[in-house]
């Protein structure tokens, strides 16, 4: 029977094969940062305060190119937005938890946390929803940080000649792919990354601000003259 | 390289307002539920758009400039080592095989320029 303990175990089970994905993700981002010449303490520290790993690595590329603290910060925010929507579509499961478990779970949320937890919400409405749900996000909590320190214990050590840098657009590229499920998200990507070109000399780094906004109007308009072609809910 | 302009207190500072925002972001819905009803649509489908549209504004560029300028041509490695990594990512959609694949792919293609 569902009980506090067994919901939990059946988190970690589930989210236990993901873990391998998000190994290397953490270390790039830990190596990336101490490759632009972050300071250890502070590479590690993105990971335990921001705890997003695609807006890490747009905000380390940002620091390497000298870009302002402002930019660098709006940047975060925009590759963020979409927890924005995790959150709505999450949170009737969270109404009836207290103020603090509701600070703690949304610190917790990441989009392998949201998706996982949400499938077993709507199919098992039995579901302990706090303890299934620290199931699958802690376990990503704890190896994201220690992925992190290994990348940057490791990074400090690796031979120009590797061009490991060339693993921040790689992991991006993963993420993206997935993210395309219809033609209207696939205009998003193809005006977003044809303004971001366009747009590379644009002074601040603004660029990607601008390239993500242009991006976003693209999809919608593009979702109005062609509609979406399949329902799907973004994963 | 060095973290050039920035001193230690505004890359703490950057740190942690890009961490208290985010942490805005996700507890947003979370926090309101019950007082606000429901996301405005509008904003729904704004959202939609979001990651496809960030993610390819951090990607394409990183691929298509090279030594400071654009460089469409096959002497650009990183552009086929993409194209490779977009395959493995398209058929598989998993970090770890998109690295090795793009990564090998790169190291292949510069050995190969030589």
């Amino acid at each position: 029977m569902s009980s506090p303990r067994s919901d939990f175990r059946a988190g970690v089970r589930v989210v236990a094969p993901i873990l391998l994905g998000v190994i290397p993700f953490g270390m790039v981002a830990g190596a990336a940062a101490v490759g632009v010449g972050i300071p250890a303490a502070q590479a590690v520290a993105m990971s335990v305060v921001i705890f997003a790993g695609a807006s890490q690595l747009a905000a380390i590329e940002l620091v390497g190119r000298g870009a302002p603290a402002l930019v660098v910060v709006a940047t975060v925010l925009v590759v963020n937005l979409r927890h924005v929507m995790y959150s709505a579509s999450i949170a009737p499961h969270f109404a009836r938890l207290s103020a603090r478990w509701k600070a703690g779970l949304s610190y917790l949320l990441t989009d392998q946390a949201y998706a996982i937890s949400l499938m077993r919400f709507e199919r098992e409405p039995e579901t302990s929803r706090r303890w299934y749900y620290l199931g699958v996000a802690f376990p990503l909590w704890l190896t994201w940080q220690a992925a992190t320190v290994v990348g940057v214990l490791v990074g400090a050590r690796v031979p120009e000649g590797w061009h490991l840098e060339f693993a921040v657009p790689l992991v991006f590229l993963a993420v993206l792919v997935p993210a395309v499920t219809d033609r209207a998200t696939g205009a998003a990507a193809l005006v977003g990354g044809a303004t971001a070109i366009a747009a590379n000399g644009l002074p601040y780094n603004i660029g990607l601000v601008t390239a993500a906004v242009v991006g976003i109007a693209a999809g919608m308009v593009a979702e109005s003259a062609l509609g979406t072609g399949e329902e799907r809910e973004v994963s | 390289m060095a973290a050039s302009d920035f001193d230690t207190i505004v890359l703490w500072l950057v740190i942690l307002a890009g961490g208290v925002g985010t942490f805005a972001l996700r507890a947003s819905f979370v926090a309101l539920f019950g007082r606000l009803d429901d996301v405005p649509p509008r904003v729904e489908r704004a959202l939609r758009f979001v990651p496809a549209a960030v993610l390819s504004a951090l990607l394409v560029p990183e691929l298509v400039f090279a030594d400071g300028g654009l460089a469409l041509s096959p002497a650009n490695p990183k552009l086929l080592a993409g194209a490779v990594a977009a395959a493995v990512a398209w058929r598989t959609e998993d970090i770890l095989a998109t690295l090795v694949a793009g990564m090998g792919a790169l190291w292949l293609v510069t050995f190969a320029l030589g």
